[in-house]
This record gives C-alpha cells, sequence and structure tokens, in this order.
C-alpha cells in the first residue's frame, strides 16, 4: 500500500511545487505592475496559484502520512526536493517575459486539470475541478495579453518574441513523465492522455498566429525541474520564501 | 459561571446557515452555497464546507465563524471540514442570494454554460450585465480580475458607475 501512495504523493508535490513557485513569482510582482487592474490580476491569478498548491500539499501531507504540514512542504524543503517544472521559477523579466511564462503554464494547465478532473481519486478529482476553473480564466487573460503586444507596436512585438523564444527551452520539462506516472495511469489515477500535450501545441499555434508571432524553434530545452535538477533561480527564490518560516519554526498568527 | 443551551440540530443549522461572507457580508454561506450540510453524529456535529475559489482566503475566517456560532449554540464539539468535490460553481447561489448581491451594489453570476467551451482568444461573452446602480445594460468590463479572486470589475456607461460582477464559476 506504500508504494501506492507514495506514487500519488510525489505527483501531488511535483504540482503542488509548479503552483507555489509560480505563485511565489507573481507575489513578487504585486505593487510592481504597470496599471492597477494588471496588479490585481496578477494577485488574483497567484492567490489561485497559492490555493492550488495548498490543496495539492494538503493532500500529499495527508497521504505521506509523515506527520508533516503543508506549511512543512512548502517551507522546509530545499532546492533539490523540489519538483516544480523549471519553467515556473524562471524569473519575471519584463512584462512580455512574465506574460509568457503565464501563458505556456496556463495553456498546460488548463487541459491537464481537465482531464484530472475525471481521475479515479475522488480528491484529485476536486482539486482539479477547482483549478481548471480558475486555468480557464487565467489562459483568457494571458492568450489576450500575447495578441495585445504580439501583434502591437514594433517594441512590444518585439520584446514579446524575444519573450516566447527565451522561455520556449523550459516547456518540454512541463511534459516529464517517469513511472510514476505510469504507475497511476494503471492505476486510473491519471486519466488516459493526461500529460500529453496536444492541446498544449494547439493553444501555442493559435495565439501565437493571431499575436504575429513566429512559433520558437525547438533546438534546446533545458529539463529536470521535476526530479529536482534546477536552474540557479530556484536557489534565490527559495530562501527568500521560506526565510521567515525557518526563522521562527511552528510560528502561528 | 455562564451555562448555554444546548441547541438542537434545526436550531444549530439555523444558526450556521446566517454565518456571512467576510467580504460580502449581506449573503451567508448559505446563499453562497458554501455550507454543504450540517451532520450531528457521535462524536459530535460535523459541518461540510466548500471553497469558492482555490485560494480564497476567507474560508479559515468562515471556518473560525461556524466554530464561534456553533460554541454560542452550545455545541464545542463541532468540527468543519472541507471538501472540494463536487466543485463549487456560482450555480450553487440562491435567488435570495442573488438579489441580496444586486442591492449590495455586485452584479450577480450568469449563468456558466457559454464560458468554459469557447477558444482562450473568444472574448467572454455575457449579455446583459445589469447595472447595479441604475439598471441600466448598457455596461461593459474594465478588467476580468477585480477587488477579490471572484470578481470583475465593469463599467456602466449610462451613469458612469464602476461596479463589481461576481464571475460565472
Amino acid at each position: 500500500m506504500i508504494d501506492q501512495d507514495l506514487d500519488l504523493v510525489i505527483y501531488l508535490v511535483r504540482h503542488g511545487d509548479d503552483n507555489l513557485v509560480l505563485g511565489q513569482r507573481l507575489g513578487e510582482l504585486v505593487s510592481y505592475m504597470p496599471e492597477l487592474e494588471e496588479d490585481i490580476a496578477v494577485a488574483n491569478v497567484g492567490l489561485d496559484h497559492i490555493g492550488a498548491a495548498r490543496n495539492f500539499y494538503s493532500y500529499a501531507a495527508e497521504l505521506e502520512g509523515f506527520g508533516r504540514s503543508e506549511d512543512d512542504l512548502a517551507m522546509l524543503r530545499d532546492e533539490r526536493e523540489f519538483t516544480n517544472a523549471v519553467l515556473a521559477e524562471q524569473p519575471n523579466g519584463d512584462f512580455a517575459n512574465m506574460m509568457a511564462r503565464q501563458f505556456y503554464y496556463d495553456a498546460y494547465q488548463l487541459p491537464l486539470y481537465t482531464s484530472l478532473a475525471d481521475s479515479s481519486d475522488e480528491r484529485l478529482a476536486g482539486i482539479a475541478q477547482k483549478a481548471q476553473k480558475e486555468a480557464s480564466y487565467h489562459l483568457r487573460r494571458s492568450a489576450g495579453w500575447l495578441v495585445r503586444l504580439g501583434d502591437g507596436t514594433e517594441e512590444s512585438h518585439n520584446r514579446m518574441q524575444a519573450a516566447i523564444d527565451e522561455l520556449w527551452k523550459y516547456t518540454e520539462d512541463l511534459f516529464y513523465a517517469d513511472e510514476v506516472d505510469g504507475a497511476l495511469e494503471e492505476r486510473g489515477v491519471l486519466p488516459v492522455g493526461a500529460g500529453d500535450r496536444d492541446q498544449f501545441d494547439a493553444t501555442v499555434a493559435e495565439v501565437l498566429a493571431a499575436a504575429t508571432l513566429v512559433a520558437p524553434s525547438d533546438d534546446y530545452q533545458r529539463t529536470g525541474g521535476r526530479t529536482g535538477f534546477h536552474t540557479e533561480h530556484l536557489g534565490h527564490l527559495l530562501p527568500e520564501m521560506q526565510m521567515l518560516y525557518r526563522s521562527h519554526p511552528g510560528v502561528k498568527w | 459561571m455562564i451555562s448555554v443551551k444546548r441547541a438542537t440540530l434545526d436550531e444549530l443549522v439555523d444558526k450556521i446557515s446566517q454565518v456571512p461572507d467576510p467580504e460580502v457580508p449581506v449573503l451567508t454561506i448559505a446563499d453562497l452555497g458554501i455550507l454543504r450540510s450540517v451532520v450531528d453524529g457521535d462524536d459530535g456535529v460535523v459541518v461540510t464546507i466548500t471553497p469558492t475559489y482555490s485560494g480564497c482566503p476567507a474560508m479559515g475566517f468562515i471556518r473560525d465563524q461556524i466554530m464561534a456560532a456553533a460554541s454560542s449554540c452550545g455545541r464545542p464539539d463541532t468540527r468543519v471540514e472541507f471538501v472540494l468535490s463536487p466543485a463549487w460553481t456560482t450555480e450553487w447561489m440562491s435567488a435570495d442570494g442573488r438579489r441580496k448581491l444586486t442591492e449590495f451594489g455586485i452584479a450577480p453570476p450568469q449563468p456558466v454554460a457559454v464560458m468554459m467551451e469557447s477558444s482562450p482568444l473568444a472574448i467572454i461573452h455575457r449579455d446583459s450585465i445589469q447595472c447595479p446602480n441604475c439598471d441600466s445594460l448598457a455596461t461593459e468590463v474594465i478588467s476580468e480580475f477585480s477587488s477579490t479572486a471572484c470578481k470583475a470589475l465593469y463599467r456602466c456607461t449610462t451613469c458612469s458607475e464602476p461596479f463589481d460582477y461576481f464571475k460565472e464559476l
């Protein structure tokens, strides 16, 4: 029985990590966005991600049975233990860069959560049903900005093209699959096709075309996040996020 | 010593149903469809609620309010549990809740169906969002993200007032 739960725990933590790291990146932007509506949007979207992370972590913590809490999972693990895809930890950069990262994530998460909503695991299905509705709103916003910036001025177009080109190399990590996924698929916890990239590729193609952007080339992909091999950036993000909790273990407010 | 009369289950359900949403206090958790069940079992009362959005920061506060309501009814043997499935939807909001929202100045949610189907590039078409201030239908969206995760920001082109719209989910 323990092996079965371990597979699901690993899977849950991967997605908890995706959402936590992305939520943290968005939190960094609050009060810095160029207009008020976008500041509020980034806070709302970030909050959705943090909430999803809490849902994934709480379930994982219960299943693993080591007495860890969702906070422990978020705040007491080191870089090599984090299993987010490397795309999440990429720095915010300019507005276009932030939007490109968000768009790639939204295009990935919406079909994933739509699929997971049919998981044989009731609680995972519940988490996914919730996250899927929110991902739909996220994708509308990020796709909208890609079009506005891509099909915008010469400067916005150039920055948007640079952003999608720069971040494309971190997208394959989103679709990393190993024996954990295989085992969960066999049990029906992962519906068939849950980790597929077809819908992601179709959405990216559709939006880039509307945005008059050239599809990025596929030469090099940096993977490894799902097994704890991150880019340098996570090493800077984690201490900032975890310092307060680690300075005051067990703090409550 | 203060003694509190132990409430019946009906009285308890009534009291808990009146716990207000902290963000929109004219709405109760019953109006919102957040309150799923109140069950009196062998080891106390179990109140089950469903979060609206994944990251809704009000859920912890609502839980505390439910506990306080239960204690004031002489039932401190109450615990609150969260269920995520079936996922909360604005379809669960009561007609009373929608009316109260409008009175409070927030446009109530439209039916969910259309939004989920179409391409991410399609503008969300919402028919007839009515201005809660002047009832005009000549309204337009400013941003899909407003004061809280659950609301979008609209503007009335008749009376020029901005207002929140409770997003269909």
